[in-house]
């Protein structure tokens, strides 16, 4: 048993219906939670996990 | 209209210059406290990508619990540099915690986060792009990538 924050108020997530998903790629690992109230979304949170970033090459000039 | 993931190019001029101070033992500086970075979210169909100079509240998500501007980055740990060769390096840095947004409510789609410099009057760091999301009574949380040579969140390599 768990309480799930909702657009309702605090709720007993035995109340709700759960949906889960996950992306994996090369830029991301993202997970979300999504809790159905009488099937209206009444809580969705997300989790992205960043791999990789704008990558910056520096080059210094040649003398002579 | 599209965001993109990249560097900031006026972010890259601005390091010449002394421009943003990540560290808190920075020698370029009188000061030993680095800047503040703050991190904002952008909607789906903002245009965000090198060219953005500095933080704007155009296509910023808006919603519950969301403060225009986002949220303070946490930063802990000063940028490291090493060297990979005789004839190369990386500088790199990554913020010390996830980047959370606590009980919002973002009901328009965003996917992008514009990390900037609000003690440097708002300059843009760098976009960060990610899947399209929406939250509702939720937290929206971005875990930082390892602070290594090859996965810190700001990189700069001469190769």
């Amino acid at each position: 048993m768990a309480i799930i924050t909702t657009t309702k108020g605090d709720m007993d997530d035995s109340l709700l219906v759960h949906k889960s998903g996950s992306i994996d790629n090369e830029i991301e690992y993202t997970t979300w939670d999504e809790y159905y109230l009488d099937g209206e979304l009444v809580h969705r949170s997300a989790h992205v996990t960043l791999k990789t970033s704008p990558f910056t090459d520096l080059i210094g000039a040649t003398l002579g | 209209m599209a965001n993109t993931q990249s560097m900031c190019t006026s972010f890259l001029g601005q390091l010449l210059s002394a421009g943003h101070n990540f560290a808190s033992n920075n020698v370029a500086r009188s000061a030993s406290t680095a800047d503040t970075f703050k991190a904002a979210l952008y909607v789906t169909t903002a245009t965000i990508n090198a060219a953005t100079t500095a933080y704007s509240a155009t296509n910023e998500v808006s919603g519950t619990n969301y403060t225009a501007g986002g949220v303070t980055v946490t930063n802990a740990t000063n940028p490291t540099s090493t060297n990979s060769s005789s004839t190369a390096g990386v500088g790199y840095w990554t913020p010390s915690a996830s980047i959370v947004y606590t009980n919002v409510t973002l009901s328009t789609a965003f996917d992008t986060m514009l990390l900037y410099n609000s003690s440097q009057s708002n300059a843009a760091v760098a976009a960060y792009t990610f899947g399209s999301q929406t939250i509702t009574a939720g937290n929206f949380t971005l875990t930082m990538p390892s602070n290594t040579t090859t996965t810190a969140l700001v990189r700069l390599s001469t190769t």
